[in-house]
């Protein structure tokens, strides 16, 4: 169902067990493998995939955590890319994200890592930082790739110290959705669903009347942890200062942010006790009108028979538009020992896929490259072009190697204040002084 | 026996170390290598992707008796979790199946089909009796509130949650115990039974003077195993309660797993585990000495 989640803090996040349920898997623990470890030390070969490949036959393992709706649309474009490529064999082997995340180092470290992946954005400086990927500067040059071809964010996004790491495949923005049926049971406009914060105020208040709780406020990451870092964001604040040392979740706008929340709970707007997906269920069961919720939110609704429903950026609650959003970028995992061949080949299939996504659209994403999301194919696809006028304002975390391990604190804060245990000020600046700390301890371990 | 045959040497000496080199081979791969590379690896500052692993003595135990560091609350609120979860599900599980194993182990019709059926749920995954049991217990869809019309947050307010992990662990892993009661209750003589009967002890007596005290050897092991499976308990917590309320059901074993292989500081999750292997064992030794047979000083025969 979710299985396009971007891991916003390394295990608790990932770990988000939609509805198959999973358990972090242990890694071998095994020395490295020797050479050089300074990040990005690793050839570049093939003229990063643009010139093609004329070697022998060669066998790509191709690994990623797709194991939602958007697995069979990557499968698909493996396929084709097979058949196009009669001496490029690529093996895809999808797997949980949260086992992908933990496996892929102790294969790396033992000889064994893919020769390509992908991995979320917020990831990418994490694994930079640990040797696990190589840079594929080379790659970005090949494909002409340019700050201008993507959304800006999200192209900066994939550069650690001054190297490129990954390459943007698509970007997966929260939004609004909103089930029309229970909207006009209430008396409301379907067709005009509420953007700004007074008129969502007003919609609340009329679902309230008709007695339905029109909005279910999460405590859980997912989709509480992505409301409230937009929130934050539309309040004008920010989750971390931009050098990434210190949390700043804690101060006016997070505390405005996470009483907004509150308050929806306390006026009646939404139950207390929100259970992991229950807000999602609630939209489709009819039990609700709103829900914040991933992009890839759309095919699971797309599924639900006779469900009248509708998508639009997130309403601008505090004053400044921002959305959430992940992304997924094509990496090189490091080789311990590069073969040129392999080499080449992993990079002319990126080269393919990257030219490819609007196909990949269809999985649910909104297209990294520009010209694929302004095109006319992408504006027939709705729900999809619909949530892409957020990319403007997407927000990004600061690339600073091992800031998801602070999420775990901030999602703490999220689950005590909106469970009622603690007032949302007292919750977010403890999580903070908790999370500055790990973000020093780190600061100590990757060297900075 | 009339007398005992004279003694003949079957065997080489090196015999008996070759029937355990197999099993050697394996504890010494999986069990005592890993054990030695823990303590190793907690003394560093490690990760293994990381060509610098900085040697930093006991530090790493150090700041979690720091209640300035990062890891200190962090841990503590985990083994707090554990002990919570462990003290308030071991009664249960030690006493519970007990019962059901005395009941069990009467002659009764469809004795074998009631024994089946309460063992079955111990087969199931912990990842299906957790998604299982997010749904049942949701506070606003589940089935428990929908059908009796509560509204109580099952898994998103303590004490809720702590009942509802206790609970469905007791239900789930029950069917272990009662097997082991089983096999032993079916150990004890009947004559003893016979002649408690003869002595005129009535069914609580014979359970309290007969029953009890010949399953000591079995009760010692059920409370042991119990003990350190609930100390163990993870998936039960990360799948239901995700740790929440705040981390109030965030168990060491998560915290360990975080730490160590979600944010890579491996050696600090070394550290804790040793410290928790330790708490562990000082609890095993406490409760074999505190069960034991003090009247009779021979071993049972």
């Amino acid at each position: 169902m979710n299985a396009t989640h971007p891991p916003l803090n390394t295990l608790s996040r990932r770990r988000f067990l939609t509805a198959t349920g999973m358990i972090g898997a242990g890694a071998v623990l095994s020395a490295c493998g020797g050479g050089s470890n300074a990040p990005g030390a690793q050839p570049e070969s093939g003229g990063g995939g643009a010139s093609g490949y004329d070697g022998p036959d060669v066998e790509l393992a191709f690994w990623n955590g797709f194991t939602g709706g958007d697995g069979p649309v990557m499968q698909k474009l493996v396929d084709t890319f097979n058949a196009e490529h009669p001496n490029i064999t690529v093996k895809m082997t999808v797997m949980e994200w949260a086992d992908y995340y933990a496996k892929i180092p102790s294969a790396v470290s033992s000889g064994n890592g893919p020769d390509v992946g992908i991995m979320h954005l917020d990831s990418v400086p994490t694994n930079a930082a640990r040797n696990v990927i190589v840079p594929l500067d080379d790659v970005a040059d090949a494909l002409g790739l340019q700050k201008s071809d993507f959304a800006e964010i999200v192209w900066d996004a994939g550069v650690y110290e001054g190297q490129r790491f990954g390459i943007p495949l698509d970007v997966h923005p929260l939004g609004f959705f909103y089930n029309k049926t229970v909207m006009e049971s209430a008396g409301l406009d379907p067709e005009n669903p509420p953007m700004d914060h007074d008129s969502y105020m007003a919609a609340l208040e009329q679902l309230k009347s008709a007695g339905i709780e029109g909005h279910w406020m999460s405590p859980h990451p997912f989709t509480g942890g992505q409301t409230l870092q937009s929130l934050i964001w539309q309040f004008g604040g920010q989750l971390f200062s931009d050098d990434g040392t210190e949390a700043t979740w804690h101060e006016e706008p997070g505390v405005k942010a996470l009483t907004w929340m509150v308050d929806a709970i306390k006026t009646g707007y939404s139950p207390t006790d929100v259970g992991q997906d229950a807000d999602a269920i609630a939209l489709q069961n009819g039990k609700t009108a709103f829900n914040w919720n991933g992009i890839w939110h759309i095919n699971t609704l797309k599924e639900v028979p006779n469900l009248d429903w509708g998508v639009a950026p997130l309403p601008n609650i505090g004053g400044e538009q921002a959305a959430w959003a992940g992304s997924h970028n094509f990496v090189l995992p490091k080789q311990r020992t590069p073969d040129e061949n392999r080499l080449t080949a992993a990079r002319v299939f990126i080269n393919w896929v990257s030219q490819q996504s609007l196909a990949w659209a269809e999985g649910g994403q909104v297209p990294a490259r520009n010209s694929v999301r302004e095109s006319a194919e992408f504006e027939a696809l709705p729900e999809q072009s619909t949530l892409a006028e957020q990319v403007d304002y997407l927000r990004f975390l600061p690339p600073i190697p091992g800031i998801d391990d602070a999420f775990a604190d901030f999602d703490q804060a999220l689950n005590e204040a909106v469970l009622l245990t603690k007032e949302p000020a007292q919750a977010l600046s403890d999580a903070a002084e908790r999370a500055n700390k790990k973000l020093e301890e780190n600061r100590k371990k990757y060297g900075e | 026996m009339a007398s005992s045959p004279p003694r003949i040497r079957r065997y080489a000496p090196w015999t008996p170390y070759a029937f355990m080199a197999p099993f050697l081979l394996i504890f010494l791969t999986f069990v005592g290598f890993p054990a030695v590379m823990g303590l190793w690896i907690s003394l560093h500052d490690w990760d293994y992707m990381l060509e610098a692993k900085p040697f930093v003595g006991f530090d790493n135990y150090l700041v979690l008796f720091d209640s300035s560091s990062a890891a200190f609350e962090m841990f503590w609120n985990g083994m707090r979790a554990t002990g919570i979860f462990t003290v308030a599900s071991v009664p249960f599980l030690v006493a519970i199946p007990l019962a059901l194993a005395v009941l069990l182990n009467r002659r009764f019709k469809g004795r074998t089909f009631f024994r089946a059926v309460f063992f079955m749920p111990y087969v199931l995954g912990v990842a299906v009796v957790g998604l299982l049991f997010r749904f049942i217990l949701d506070p606003n869809i589940g089935i428990v509130n929908g059908l009796t019309g509560w509204s109580i947050p099952w898994i998103t307010a303590q004490p809720w949650a702590w009942i509802s992990l206790v609970a469905m662990t007791v239900w789930w892993t029950l069917g272990f115990n009662t097997v082991i009661y089983i096999a032993g209750l079916q150990d004890i003589p009947t004559e003893l039974y016979d002649a408690a009967k003869v002595d005129g002890a009535s069914a609580w007596q014979q359970f309290r003077h007969v029953t009890l005290p010949g399953m000591r050897m079995v009760m010692i092991f059920v409370v042991t195993i119990t003990v350190l499976a609930s100390a163990n308990m993870f998936g039960q917590a990360d799948l239901v309660t995700n740790g929440g309320p705040g981390d109030s059901t965030r168990t060491a074993l998560m915290v360990f797993l975080d730490e160590g292989l979600g944010a890579f500081r491996m050696g600090s999750a070394a550290a804790m585990s040793y410290l928790l292997a330790v708490v562990l064992g000082l609890v095993s030794i406490i409760n074999v000495l505190a069960m034991r047979e003090r009247r009779r000083p021979k071993w049972r025969s």
